[in-house]
């Protein structure tokens, strides 16, 4: 009976009960929603790191990584592709080879990092293709052909069937200028990649550099899903312990920290307009308690225990911070799954700024049941700790003068 | 045989470090069964020592024994199991839980005492039907007049089935007619469930119902007298 009695008292008064619930369900939702937005970038930020930058696992001659020096190729290809092509969890792999170039129009140069790939593999291993906006992602393997990023087409003011000279060193330590026609240009979410990489063909690297045909400095691999990432790892590493295996997160570790971070920093948020509501909810419960003093110095007297009216104010307290947090959770959750269709556009806003920074302007909320669970929980125990000091304050009455009490 | 002792009884409170003798040596026995009222002008102790009958306050000196146990004895969860098992409580101010049904108010002190679910829902009928609100069962207080609100304490009183029920000042807001119905419905109660009621009171009409009248001063029994 106590846990009805304990819901009816929170109805006793109305009005101020449905403020501070109202309070709640916009500090749960806003916290939720937020929540999910931020989660929806991070994972966003996730997938263009796999999908467009490094994928799930790369594998390098060990020197590579250190000194970038074009000699310091994977030696064994073949052996790795033929390993590739039969490990259960590989979805796609592309060997890639990696020259850096300096690129120059009749108006500009820059540096850029000049990647020799083959397209057909490359589509598998990367959505590089998909972002094309102008011309074609070698759609007819026409030699010394060219794509690069949007921002750096407009630095070098070329357009589509411009031919900029790139500049780098052959195997031979040969200085080599080569012209190349733009045959398309990409855009991603991320400018500095877009400004700073550059694809042609490999084979047309392959032949420029003198390096051997069956060389490559990078092989991508993407997995069927991320969480296969150690355990193909661990059996790449058994099988090649002297080349150079690692996963995304060892490549970009800042990456993964930050991944870790935000979903640390969520719940520090959320934690934070607890505690907001916190001492909201803590003022309404000894409001409570001050109003019923005399009908709790009766429930004391007749023979109610101390323990039973401290349970009884701390379900009254759960009870209204649980009952609105999980409204407002709901309305943050259907938000969330709303908008996670739709996207929220924020290129009119901060497009410039949040592409910089390698994040999509077009924001995609990410929430999970996990994270609605966490987030109640972390609702009710706000409800239990709001509770302790008004209960404290009930069980310190004199059942006898409380009962005199005139409210 | 006396189910109620009262052994040189003294409450003293200290009003500003003067010493107030709010009870000053009251001894009293109490029989199964008993009706009685505890009379006196206000402030000559008659609430402090039901509040020191009830284990609502300490003594200061002296001893309450309830049958065989002496309640200065007790303290914390065992005075508040004794309160619960021993003892009803009827309240000037009716002190119904606004929240809960007539039969619900009823039925909560039960449910403190672990009754079934099925004794409760029986006991809290037969008890609001001898109060005369069988009508009434489901009406919370707001919908009840001052006289049904009191019946309800009644019945809420005798509830757990107490050694004795203690009413501090039970018809001070009532009505004439209410106080007659409710001082009839407790007397009959008395003689059926042979429950100990105590009064404390200033109401003409429940001494003259009383059947042991102790008329209190300064904190000391002026005379007892039984009918």
């Amino acid at each position: 009976m106590i846990w009805f009695v304990a819901w009816r008292n929170i109805w006793r008064n109305r009005t101020r009960s449905l403020i501070i619930m109202s309070a709640i369900v916009i500090g749960i939702f806003a916290g939720t929603f937020s929540a999910a937005v931020l989660k929806g970038m991070m994972e966003q930020r996730v997938q263009n790191v796999i999908n467009l930058e490094l994928s799930h696992i790369q594998i390098h001659n060990p020197e590579y990584l250190e000194i970038k020096e074009m000699h310091e190729y994977l030696k064994n290809v073949p052996e790795i592709a033929s390993k590739l092509d039969t490990l259960s969890g590989v979805a796609a792999y592309s060997e890639r080879v990696i020259v850096n170039s300096m690129i120059a129009s009749a108006e500009s140069g820059a540096g850029v990092q000049l990647f020799g790939i083959d397209p057909t593999k490359e589509k598998q291993v990367t959505t590089l293709h998909e972002q094309i906006v102008e011309g074609d992602y070698f759609a007819d393997a026409r030699r010394k052909s060219i794509v690069l990023g949007r921002k750096l087409a407009e630095k070098l003011n070329v357009k589509i069937g411009s031919r900029p000279v790139l500049t780098f060193q052959s195997i031979d330590g040969v200085l080599v200028y080569e012209s190349f026609k733009v045959v398309g240009i990409y855009e991603t979410v991320n400018s500095t990649y877009d400004e700073m990489h550059a694809f042609v063909l490999k084979s047309d690297l392959l032949s420029i550099t003198h390096i051997d045909d069956n060389a490559a400095h990078e092989i991508a691999i993407l997995l069927k899903n991320n969480d296969l990432t150690k355990p193909v790892k661990k059996k790449l590493i058994a099988a090649f312990p002297s080349s150079d295996i690692q996963s995304w997160t060892d490549l970009s570790p800042e990456m993964s920290v930050v991944t870790k971070g935000m979903e640390f920093s969520m719940y520090i948020f959320i934690g934070i307009i607890l505690l907001a509501l916190l001492f909201s909810i803590i003022n309404t419960m000894l409001m409570v308690v001050l109003e019923r003093t005399k009908e709790i110095g009766m429930l004391m007297s007749v023979g109610m225990s101390r323990l039973r009216v401290f349970f009884m104010i701390l379900l009254e307290s759960v009870y209204l911070s649980g009952f609105a947090g999980v409204i407002g959770i709901a309305i943050g959750y259907g938000t969330s799954m709303l908008t996670a269709r739709s996207g929220i556009d924020l290129s009119g806003l901060y497009g410039q700024g949040l592409r910089s920074f390698g994040y999509d302007p077009v924001m995609y909320p990410d929430i999970t049941p996990e994270m609605a669970l966490h987030i109640t929980i972390m609702v009710l125990i706000t409800g239990i700790i709001a509770s302790i000091v008004p209960a404290r304050r009930a069980l310190k009455l004199k059942p006898a003068e409380a009962i005199r009490t005139d409210m | 045989m006396a189910i109620i002792d009262i052994k040189n009884v003294k409450k003293i409170y200290n009003d500003n470090d003067v010493p107030v003798h709010a009870v000053n040596g009251v001894n009293l026995s109490f029989e199964k069964g008993e009706f009685a009222a505890i009379v006196g002008p206000s402030g000559s102790g008659k609430t402090t020592l039901l509040n020191l009958l009830g284990g609502l306050d300490n003594v200061t000196e002296g001893d309450i024994i309830v049958n065989g146990t002496n309640v200065n004895e007790l303290k914390g969860s065992k005075l508040i199991n004794f309160r619960l098992m021993n003892i009803g409580f009827v309240f000037q101010a009716y002190n119904l839980i606004p929240v809960l049904t007539a039969r619900e108010n009823v039925e909560f002190i039960m449910e403190l005492q672990k009754r079934s679910s099925q004794e409760r829902k029986s006991r809290s009928e037969a008890l609001l039907k001898a109060v005369g609100l069988a009508d009434r069962m489901n009406s919370r207080p707001s919908k009840l007049s001052g006289g049904q609100q009191q019946r309800v304490a009644v019945a809420r009183a005798l509830a757990p089935k107490p050694m004795f029920i203690l009413a501090d000042e039970p018809t001070a807001n009532l009505d004439s007619a209410s106080t007659e119905n409710l001082l009839d419905i407790m007397e009959r109660l008395n003689s059926e469930e042979q429950i100990t009621f105590i009064f404390s009171t200033h109401d003409s009409r429940v001494v003259k119902k009383a059947r042991r009248v102790i008329t209190f001063e300064d904190g000391k029994v002026l005379s007892d007298e039984t009918k």
